[in-house]
């Protein structure tokens, strides 16, 4: 049981914030931190000792290219991704040994604070960044475009997704992260139950980053709708373009949402207003209603642009176009609409009634419906076609075999009876993330493997990545179907302890799984380091490599700055299978000045004001709050005043860079 | 496979008709010509936030947990001459857009200037009202019902306040550049904003006080 605990102190100057909010008693965290700091400070004395930050400032940091934008956002993806797997795997052990009177090792206070951050930062911090790295990146280039369409809001939005994750991560040494589960339901996450900053840092850390999302996807809405090459009609779009329209909608229609709600519970922790509190007409299950609201069409936000991209990769390496191109758009079309017609299936057990859970149950297994003809739509694709069975090929069949089990285990979930057996339980777990790692996962491994070589001109090694492949895929089935079995048996989420003594086998597999998964991280690490080691012998100089069908292929790689000397003009579907096939002239004189947006060092501001901001609010340091408040408006006015945004890039530079690509392609032809 | 090489379809592919693969005089896009439907779409989202807001009024407008309700509380002639005076806004926002169009700078910031005292009486007398209400114990602590009272007609307060913000920061560009493309652009952009506020307002009036009164 818990009880609502008193409201800890406050000075004037630092708010809350005191020595005792650093975690020394802890001693996972201090050597953490110690490890953190002496690779914090060995980065920053190497960047210093090659004089670096001149180059890192004017050539990333400041710029608005949407090619670097979407590398920051794989590489912060990837940071990210490695701090939410190592919460992964101390569940995993804490699980495996917390047996027969054991408390494993971790005390309850960090294990709460470890699952929690654990969802957080996979979701927000992970798969976010990794899909919108992966849109602002091919977007453009598959509609032949040189930029997205408001190219400083797309640094501002990065740079805001940054703002948002560093918060996250301050909270691991100085005060303590939310103990409430990735969404963070009231009244446990209100005032009276957690008195102390883990929710603070959770809500402002999300709200940052909200705000970088929703811009990011408005601009990537408009860039697709606006900057495609001329006679590229929506339905000669690439289907990863597709699905990037549909997710970036899905995105603007729903992170909304999120920033109210979290606006709200902020206004009940800070105000003292009553809409989630259980006293005074509050109603905490209006939360749970309003996050799965966002909280839904989120998951088809992530999953949706991989399914764009295993399109992409099936047909390319089956040497077919996509089977059933038209049926696979609506069929996105209709998920994007469900997506938002099923939320409440993720509390059958609130007590809505039948008929509401009816609805819901049905709404959820329809979906079922234009998904399946999605993976049929691939099957057909590699029917008769000749595969190779590369990489990005390799994860696309993982996909199909891993997330079909995940599916069919969603529509068994979708039931409400047998919802009201399973919800909340390790069967539920193991469900999201056999879609999550076997869908989004798998396909991000796809995507990086297939357009490597295009953002930077050189092939992954095959070896390792092969062991990272069968590591992962092996890791990922000893891992997750031990907790279908235990979620069947009753065993529910996020426990720390456990008394029944047979269920500790389970655990073990579950543990030695993740041991695997590790591996292959592993292993995808050596495979980026050996890659950029033997680059000259994995170089490409065609620009494409594996045959590929859509625009992307048709610029040199790395693309130019301007992407395309000349803008394509698009005859069908598979444009740059259509250029090859009708043996297309690439021109090769008279280039002209391109017209291209200048770098800018606001966005990058503006996110750190916001952080100082942010980080203020978590202390209760007022006075911190409005200089930082003022400090970002005042920012944002003043570069309202700079109306010169944009320059030439000469036709000689243009000629120049040109003019080595035609001698590669000679050398290569 | 490299890439303007001939493949084997080729043999196959009607070259007959030569097909132009590349626009060879390209023409720049005009500046800021996606900027109205990005800023449409930015409207869009923010319309959600208020869809949210006005939900949770609509959930939890009736939880007056024993305090006061709308009839206790509100004072429509008080409203009414508050909902008068961001609709004239919006009126002289439109001669603003009016006197733009006709390339007239001075005229512009004239209007523009008059649309922000409307708006500042808005607030002055929105927040008379927030007062009033405090003042007498009807707090946003108090109950639910005012807890989502205060929050859906404060955040449009406070959009209001940002809005007029932003009229003092493009009266003084409009100064120091006159009616250039981005200028207009930004009367434009503001103008859409400024009357979806409006909007949103006849959305309160009606569900908040009218409604709530008669609750």
């Amino acid at each position: 049981m818990i009880t609502p605990q008193p409201a800890p102190a406050t000075g004037p100057f630092l708010g809350k914030l005191s020595l005792d909010a650093l975690p020394l008693h802890e001693p996972i965290l201090v050597v953490t931190f110690i490890a953190v700091a002496i690779g914090g400070i060995a980065v920053l004395a190497a960047i210093t000792r090659y004089r670096l930050w001149g180059w890192l400032w004017r050539d990333w940091l400041t710029t608005v290219d949407h090619k670097r934008i979407g590398i920051m956002y794989m590489i912060l993806g990837l940071i990210m991704f490695l701090r939410g797997f190592s919460d992964a795997i101390m569940m995993r052990l804490q699980q495996a040994m917390a047996f027969g009177g054991s408390e494993g090792y971790l005390p309850p206070h960090h294990y709460d604070q470890i699952f929690t951050a654990h969802g957080v930062i996979m979701i927000f911090f992970v798969a976010m960044p990794f899909i919108t790295g992966l849109m602002n990146y091919i977007v453009p280039l598959q509609i032949g475009a040189r930029d997205v369409s408001f190219p400083f809001l797309n640094n501002f939005s990065f740079w805001m997704t940054v703002s948002g994750a560093a918060l996250t991560m301050i909270s691991l040494f100085v005060g303590e992260y939310a103990q409430t589960g990735w969404l963070a339901y009231p009244p446990l996450s209100g005032i009276a139950y957690s008195p102390n900053v883990g929710v603070d840092y959770y809500i402002w850390g999300l709200q940052i980053a909200g705000v970088g999302t929703t811009l990011s996807g408005i601009n990537l809405i408009v860039t697709i709708l606006k900057l495609r090459a001329p006679g590229m009609g929506l339905m000669k779009m690439p289907v990863f373009t597709w699905t990037s329209l549909c997710a970036n909608i899905l995105i603007v229609a729903s992170f909304p949402i999120l920033t109210a709600t979290l606006t709200l519970l902020a206004l009940d922790r800070y105000a003292g207003t009553n809409f989630f509190t259980n006293d005074l007409g509050g109603s905490p299950m209006m939360y749970v209603n309003l996050i799965w609201i966002w909280g839904h069409p989120e998951v088809y936000i992530l999953v949706l642009p991989l399914f764009g991209v295993y399109s992409e990769v099936t047909s390319t390496f089956s040497g077919k176009k996509l089977f059933g191109y038209t049926s696979m758009v609506y069929a996105t079309i209709c998920i994007t609409i469900l997506s938002y017609i099923v939320w409440l299936h993720h509390f059958f057990t609130m007590g809505s009634g039948a008929s509401v859970n009816s609805f819901f149950g049905i709404t959820t297994m329809v979906i079922s419906i234009p998904t399946g003809a999605k993976l049929f739509n691939w099957l057909f694709t590699m029917y008769r076609g000749r595969i190779r069975f590369e990489l990005p090929m390799m994860w696309t069949v993982a996909f199909m075999l891993t997330f079909v089990i995940g599916g069919m285990t969603g529509v068994l979930l979708a039931v409400p009876p047998a919802d009201f057996v399973l919800h909340n339980s390790l069967f539920l777990i193991a469900h999201f993330h056999n879609v999550i790692i076997g869908g989004v996962l798998f396909g991000l491994f796809a995507a990086i493997n297939y357009w490597w070589p295009k953002a930077f001109g050189f092939k992954l090694d095959v070896f390792w990545g092969k062991i990272s492949f069968w590591c992962w895929v092996v890791g990922f089935w000893m891992a997750f179907m031990p907790l279908y079995i235990l979620g069947l048996m009753g065993v529910t989420r996020r426990m720390r302890v456990f008394d029944d003594p047979s269920l500790q086998i389970w655990f073990v597999i579950a543990a030695i799984g993740a041991a695997v998964i590790a591996v292959g991280i592993a292993a995808m690490l050596i495979q980026f380091g050996v890659s950029i080691w033997r680059r000259k012998e994995l170089a490409d100089e065609s620009g494409d490599p594996w045959g590929g069908r859509t625009l992307e292929w048709a610029t040199s790689s790395p693309p130019p700055d301007y992407n395309f000397a000349f803008t394509p003009v698009i005859h069908s579907l598979d444009a740059w299978h259509d250029m090859k096939k009708r043996g297309h002239q690439r021109p090769v004189t008279d280039f002209r000045d391109i017209h291209m947006p200048s770098n800018t060092g606001t966005g990058f501001i503006l996110a750190a004001f916001c952080l100082v901001m942010g980080f203020a609010l978590v202390w209760h340091i007022w006075w911190l709050v409005i200089a930082s408040f003022v400090a970002t408006i005042a920012y944002a006015i003043f570069h309202t005043f700079n109306y010169k945004r944009d320059f030439d890039i000469p036709a000689a530079t243009v000629a120049a860079v040109e003019d080595v690509r035609t001698r590669h392609l000679a050398a290569g032809a | 496979m490299s890439a303007p090489t001939i493949t084997a379809d080729s043999i196959t592919a009607t070259a007959d008709q030569p097909v132009q693969f590349y626009d060879l005089d390209e023409h720049a896009h005009p500046e800021g010509h996606s900027t109205m439907l990005g800023f449409w779409i930015y409207l869009m989202s923010d319309c959600l936030i208020f869809a949210i807001l006005f939900a949770c009024f609509a959930v939890l407008g009736g939880s007056y947990a024993a305090g006061p309700a709308p009839k206790d509380l509100f004072e429509l002639p008080l409203v009414a001459l508050n909902t008068a005076m961001l609709l004239f806004s919006s009126i002289t926002y439109g001669f603003a857009v009016l006197q733009m169009q006709q390339g007239k700078v001075k005229g512009t910031q004239l209007w523009l200037a008059i649309t922000g005292l409307f708006g500042l009486a808005f607030l002055g007398i929105e927040l008379y009202e927030f007062h009033h209400l405090i003042e007498i114990g009807a707090t946003p602590q108090r109950s639910a019902f005012l807890s989502s009272f205060f929050t859906l007609v404060g955040t449009h307060g406070l959009h209001v306040t940002f809005g007029t913000l932003w009229l003092v920061v493009l009266m003084v560009q409009l100064g120091k550049h006159g009616l250039i493309a981005a200028n207009k652009r930004r009367v434009m952009c503001l103008s859409m904003f400024w009357h979806f506020l409006d909007v949103v307002w006849i959305g309160v009036f009606t569900i908040v006080y009218l409604m709530g009164v008669l609750r």
